[in-house]
């Protein structure tokens, strides 16, 4: 498959830019943040999503959706990641969409994908512990409980946690942290009694809770998956939603890219326009070359989830990790630019560089995505 | 079955066919890429079937049209057969200047009559060619070359001397840069001319670089006669040729690594500083600089992938060879340094049969000249500066 965008994709990136550029540019989140809005995105603009097929994207059409890929889905996630625009999309539309298209029974697809693809369902995928990424350290433990199950635990960096009507929780049924065995998904009424949950403001200002689970009873329904064997499926959700964020991230680092070398072409120093200067002709350009391989890497691992996402993990290690040193690097050459402008809260390139470390950090950051490069390479 | 499906399978089982198990091997040394040309030697027998049998396909050069000898593939299918062949490791059948840098310049700039004699001859291995660009007074500085072609009624007379002449001890002709208008600005007075290298008055001398090998020479021309139909293009305006063949060039130098075609870095570190009980290289940091390397390569494939596809697409940017270019060279220095660390003392090495004479080391020192050749990375940075992000004064 060419590394390109064809003519459908191409009226799709068309059609998300125009609305996302026109009703949500980056004062649109600003705005937001001013605010200290309660949601955190603007529920009308959600309701255009749905309309717009984007809520639905990856829903399939026999359940109310578009039943497009991850290569489409990257496409609004890079536009998203231009404007900053603040929306469930990564938390419902890709995460809790893909897990229970892959993992749902068919009354759990058919009486929820439609909600989804309507808008009128968020959903948050709650599966990290620790400061860092490290899903097979999953502790939050799920007891058989007469029927069903008791869990208990705690939750963080949970994307859309304070909002979702639902959680995915990765829990452990059985085994130890560290064992791949004996994780399972729960997909589970965010209102069960003894969910207790916490919005956490972060540097971004994008949307994240802790989530403590205390002796929350749910039902033997409520897996997702198989019991004790949800690895497999926990696999294939992140890595989507890590193909996702890594095209946010290429988002990112396009955006502050084209304001830093339009920026060359306006301020003067000395008498000239300061992108006369080699030292930062030189550094625009190698910037630039990093996030051409960024973009190529990225599109490539989505095209490869598309085809079998059992074997796309390589390729998105390689998306993920090269997508975040490329947009670390993107949004300090950005400010480094932008000189003590690019200090300024006024001045939109600092929301970017918050927004690309938390993407970092969202799934695994490059290191841990090298180190996944590196088994999977058996070294 | 899709058109592309058939011709992917065909292919397969051509390859499976016909590539000899001995080319499906990386290439470890000179003597296993075969260069052609009028004194040449196949170094074993596999080499010579394999480079026949692909030569009869017009697979020496896929893309090529059928009557200049290519195999007249579009994009979509030319793909697909350097899918295959990356797939079961084949060697490329035939390296060649001609079919990097000369045979593009040619289908664009030639003459029907200088398509017809150069392009089959390259694809069938018959001439190697050298490239006359550097002089001692013009590197980076490329358009401020003085070797003189005078005219003298048909011919013009030519003298000067070039430096950095890949293989100019081995190669049959040359394509060369030189001035027929010493009068003009320096980019208009030059053009792009081809000859043999057995002419009178043509002497090479080998330079002896720091890898204590010597793929470069000195060339000299001492009144030197060339028939004015050897001109590619137009009088004085061999600089757009020269330009247009710089980018094939640099594509061709962006792909030194041979991305795939070795070894991969962490199975050649294992042999030398070994692994622990999980499996993991004994050596955190060489296994994190890998890791990271390996990322690198990995999404430097890809982006060398798109710019094929995107100018397929006719969306592509012809200074886009000069990025990957850039990147492609201070890959391969970085891969050649995690080799040296990998391999510690033992690939300090220099004269042993056991160090193959140093081959690694000796790798890794020309490697050097990647970010050089072709036009350093610094000026690579430049043209991404000036033609593709627009700045200004570059």
């Amino acid at each position: 498959m060419a590394l390109v965008l064809n003519e459908e994709q191409s009226m799709l990136r068309d059609s998300a830019r125009g609305f996302i550029s026109d009703k949500a540019p980056v004062a649109h989140f600003r705005k937001l943040r001013d605010d200290k809005d309660a949601t955190g995105f603007s529920r009308d603009h959600w309701k255009t999503f749905a309309d717009m097929g984007f809520a639905g994207l990856l829903v399939p059409e026999d359940h109310g959706g578009s039943g497009l890929g991850c290569v489409e889905a990257g496409i609004i996630m890079e536009e998203i990641g231009r404007t900053l625009m603040p929306s469930p999309f990564l938390s419902t539309a890709v995460l809790a969409a893909s897990a229970l298209n892959r993992g749902g029974s068919a009354g759990q697809k058919a009486e929820y994908l439609p909600k989804i693809a309507e808008g009128r369902l968020i959903a948050a995928l709650a599966i990290d512990e620790g400061a860092k990424h490290r899903p097979l350290h999953t502790a939050l433990k799920a007891a058989r409980a007469g029927n069903g199950f008791k869990l208990s635990g705690n939750k963080a960096f949970v994307v859309d946690g304070h909002v979702a009507d639902r959680l995915i929780v990765a829990a452990r049924s059985a085994g130890a942290p560290g064992e791949r065995e004996g994780l399972t998904l729960f997909w589970v009424d965010a209102k069960t009694k003894g969910i207790a949950i916490e919005r956490t403001a972060m540097l971004d200002a994008h949307n994240a809770a802790r989530i403590t689970f205390d002796n929350v009873e749910i039902d033997a329904d409520s897996v997702l998956g198989e019991l004790d064997q949800g690895g497999a499926l926990l696999d294939a959700v992140l890595n989507i939603g890590r193909g996702a964020v890594s095209a946010e991230l290429v988002g990112v680092s396009e955006e502050v890219f084209g304001r830093t070398v339009s920026y060359l072409k306006e301020r003067k120093q000395f008498g000239k326009l300061i992108g006369e200067f080699q030292a930062l002709q030189h550094r625009a350009a190698h910037l630039y070359v990093e996030i051409e391989l960024a973009r190529a890497a990225v599109m490539k691992a989505l095209q490869k989830l598309d085809e079998n996402v059992e074997t796309a993990a390589p390729a998105v290690a390689v998306a993920k990790a090269k997508a975040g040193t490329t947009a670390t690097l993107a949004v300090q050459e950005g400010v480094q630019m932008h000189g003590g402008m690019g200090m300024t809260d006024q001045f939109d390139i600092g929301f970017f560089m918050k927004r690309a470390r938390v993407c970092q950090e969202l799934f695994g950051d490059s290191n841990f995505h090298a180190d996944q490069l590196a088994r999977l390479k058996q070294y | 079955m899709s058109d592309l499906e058939t011709f992917r399978s065909e292919t397969r089982a051509w390859l499976e066919a016909n590539c000899p198990p001995e080319m499906r091997k990386p290439v470890a040394g000179d003597e296993d890429v075969f260069w052609g040309g009028r004194n040449t030697k196949f170094a074993s027998e596999p080499q010579r079937v394999w480079f026949e049998r692909m030569r009869d396909k017009g697979w020496t050069v896929p893309d090529w049209p059928t009557e200049y000898g290519g195999g007249g593939l579009d994009g979509a299918q030319h793909k697909v057969l350097r899918e295959e062949m990356a797939r079961i490791s084949a060697r490329p059948p035939l390296s060649s200047f001609g079919i990097w840098m000369l045979g593009p310049a040619l289908l664009k700039y030639g003459t029907e009559a200088q398509k017809k004699e150069y392009l089959p001859q390259i694809a069938a291995g018959k001439i190697r060619w050298c490239q006359g660009y550097s002089e001692p007074n013009a590197g980076s500085d490329l358009a401020s070359i003085q070797t003189r072609a005078e005219s003298d009624g048909d011919h013009y007379v030519i003298n000067g001397q070039k430096i950095w002449t890949s293989y100019a001890n081995y190669a049959d002709w040359i394509f060369c840069l030189v001035r027929t208008d010493p009068q003009a600005k320096k980019h208009d007075g030059i053009s792009f001319i081809l000859f043999d290298m057995a002419s009178t008055g043509v002497t090479t001398k080998p330079i002896l670089l720091i890898s204590g090998k010597s793929p470069f020479c000195e060339t000299f021309f001492d009144n030197v006669r060339v028939p004015k139909s050897h001109v590619v293009g137009t009088v004085n305006r061999g600089w757009d040729v020269a330009k247009y063949l710089l980018q094939h060039e640099r594509a061709m130098i962006s792909d030194l690594g041979g991305r795939g075609a070795s070894r991969p870095l962490g199975q050649v570190a294992a042999d030398s500083v070994g692994q622990d009980q999980q499996g993991r290289l004994d050596d955190p940091m060489l296994r994190g600089q890998i890791a990271t390397f390996d990322v690198d390569e990995a999404a430097m494939a890809c982006a060398a992938e798109r710019a094929v596809d995107l100018a397929k697409a006719g969306q592509g940017h012809p200074a886009f060879s000069s990025a990957m270019k850039y990147y492609g060279t201070e890959l391969n220095k970085r891969r050649y340094e995690i080799l040296m660390s990998a391999g510690g003392v033992d690939a300090l090495e220099w004269e042993s049969a056991r160090s193959q004479d140093g081959a690694r080391a000796r790798a890794w020192l020309r490697t050097k000249a990647n970010s050089i050749e072709g036009g350093t990375s610094e000026v690579m940075l430049g043209i991404v500066a000036k033609r593709i992000l627009d700045l200004p004064g570059a």
